[in-house]
């Protein structure tokens, strides 16, 4: 079994749209969308939703007021300014609490309790394309990074039941928390990036994470002719960081179009970018086997 | 006033926006403008604004650092830790910097006394001018998963003056920019909380909207009166139009897709700063935004 995830620093630079083309193109495989924050992999994909799992981490506290006596000893030793005291009240900010629980610890009359956190939703599918398991993080909550973890580890057990050679991961942009739960352990990772400066910028601080964590990684260049002077920049980067370079996608309004119909640009036309989409993802075969 | 710039979906043009808002508030001398770079996983503001970098401080997280000679491996730090931080062996403790979130609960349990803190570095603060902008970003450390804690102390650099104004001259002339990251979990709370308007930027294709919905839900949690600018305004569909129609959010600027301006943005160059006509839709942005 072999996971490979297309990943870009940046956000916006064309992860899902390819993600859901490598979907079409590929043979025996299973998708996970590990951008839990704002997944999208499924408006491509259009799953019938098969499970829905409750997602709960962390703990959050909660204050019985009949107890409290308002004395300031969990105010005085949060470090994320989440207790205050207004009106002689003491009141919890949830959005600053990080759940460390040290304000339940230390109230003498205890009446602190810390209880289990829903924060998210994960769902098993399936697509004409084989199954898609994806997950939806609460409005502004924390543990994306095991909402990740747990997205993968549903997706590898599929894969394993099922016996499919191949798993495919949409990831989450940036470097830090869910990008890492995505990455480590991966066998390949697709840089995606943009012939910007903020494009370049962004990559070369994604593959520096990729090659902390051991994991091997390929870049492809989408809307490579906005600025061919920045491409070539990339691809010199690319040599000298020892990173592949194994594909490069004209800009073209033809993927607006697909995704504005909600299909995979493969599926929806046979034209240039279609058949580099289609290139890279024989290059990424070849790659991963 | 503070005013954030945030978008569920990456790549829909924030930094765009906040950059070019903030170069036009700046030529108005009466106005002192701060940009705030928050997206520290991968900051591009700089990019843009080519600030002249002249100061730079270390973003440390408060980690446990145990005196073998007092602890007597109880296993109370262990305990109390959430994050499961430490792990307590017969003859060894061992702290995993990278799950530590600096709580302090295991240095104020600890019977023995033998914790002390010290500081890991997760990243770096830098800070500088551009031009009459106050520039201020911060860049996570490679490998590091936390974003908060380096947010955390950027936003604390915010001018007092510039704190929940509300609309008045003295807040409508001291204007601190927060460029957000992408998303909707805690580096983009982090980022946007305490603001005075938040603007989302989006593009009107199905994933626009999507993490538009998305991106509404935040604010509406947080209590942040907000507004949308349309990116690429020509490209995909109407459907980013008719949601913000049907529940009465305030579309402030459309931009079109125009070829001058991606090349542009792939050099480093704002679009104000390309083509000054631009500079008047940024004003009315920014009247939009107070009235």
């Amino acid at each position: 079994m072999k996971e490979i995830v297309i990943i870009s620093g940046k956000g916006g630079t064309g992860k899902t749209v390819i993600t859901a083309s490598m979907a079409v193109l590929a043979k025996n495989k299973v998708m996970g969308d590990c951008d839990v924050d704002a997944s999208n992999l499924y408006l491509l994909l259009h799953p019938v939703i098969k499970e829905k799992n409750e997602f709960y981490a962390g703990l959050i506290p909660s204050i019985d007021l009949k107890k409290c006596t308002n004395c300031g000893r969990c105010q005085e030793v949060c470090r994320f300014d989440a207790i205050n005291i207004i009106k002689g009240q003491t009141v919890i900010n949830l959005i600053s609490c990080e759940g460390c629980g040290l304000c339940a610890l230390v109230c003498p009359v205890k009446a602190i309790q810390m209880k289990e956190n829903h924060c998210g939703e994960w769902y098993i599918s399936e697509t004409k394309y084989g199954p898609l398991v994806f997950a939806r993080l609460g409005i502004a909550e924390e543990n994306s990074g095991k909402l990740v973890t747990l997205v993968r580890q549903q997706v590898q057990e599929i894969a394993k039941k099922k016996n499919l050679e191949l798993i495919i991961i949409d990831g989450p942009p940036g470097i830090g928390c869910p990008l890492i739960a995505t990455l480590s352990g991966a066998n390949l990772a697709v840089v995606l990036t943009e012939p910007t400066l903020s494009g370049l910028h962004d990559l070369e601080r994604v593959v520096k994470v990729a090659q902390h964590f051991g994991v091997k990684t390929v870049v492809i260049i989408n809307k490579f002719d906005i600025n061919l002077e920045n491409s070539a920049k990339i691809k010199e980067w690319c040599q000298d960081a020892k990173v592949e370079t194994i594909g490069e996608i004209h800009f073209d309004n033809i993927i607006t179009k697909a995704l504005v119909k909600g299909v995979p640009v493969v599926e929806y036309s046979n034209n240039t970018v279609t058949k580099e989409i289609k290139d890279a993802w024989q290059k990424l075969e070849y790659l991963i086997n | 006033m503070i005013i954030s710039v945030a978008s569920g979906k990456g790549g829909t043009g924030k930094t765009t926006i906040a950059v070019s808002l903030a170069l036009v508030l700046a030529k108005d001398k009466g106005k002192n403008v701060k940009f705030l770079d928050c997206d520290v996983e991968e900051p591009n503001a700089h990019l843009f604004l080519k600030p002249v970098i002249t100061n730079s401080d270390s973003v440390k997280i408060p980690v446990p650092k145990i005196d073998d000679e007092k602890c007597n491996y109880c296993g109370k730090c262990a305990e109390v830790c959430v994050f499961n931080a430490i792990a307590v062996t017969k003859k060894k403790v061992l702290v995993f910097p990278a799950l530590c979130h600096g709580c302090g609960a295991c240095t104020l349990f600890c019977l023995e006394k033998a914790i002390t803190e010290e500081g890991n570095e997760v990243g770096v603060l830098e800070e500088g001018k551009a031009g009459s902008i106050n520039f201020i970003h911060g860049r996570l450390n490679i490998g590091e998963p936390m974003a908060p804690p380096i947010i955390r102390k950027i936003k604390k650099r915010i001018n007092n003056n510039a704190i929940k104004g509300g609309n008045n001259d003295i807040a409508n002339n001291h204007i601190t920019i927060i460029d957000a990251p992408p998303g909707t979990s805690c580096p983009v709370i982090e980022s946007i909380k305490g603001s005075d308007y938040t603007i989302l930027v989006t593009e009107p294709t199905p994933f626009g909207l999507h993490d538009l919905i998305l991106a509404v839900e935040v604010l509406q949690k947080l209590k942040i009166p907000y507004g949308v600018v349309l990116n690429k305004c020509d490209i995909g569909n109407h459907q980013v139009e008719k949601y913000c129609n049907e529940n009465d959010i305030p579309i402030l600027l459309s931009l079109p897709l125009n070829k001058e301006i991606a090349i542009a943005y792939s050099k480093g160059i704002p679009i104000v700063s390309l083509d000054h006509s631009y500079e008047q839709k940024f004003i009315q942005l920014f009247q939009n935004i107070i009235k």
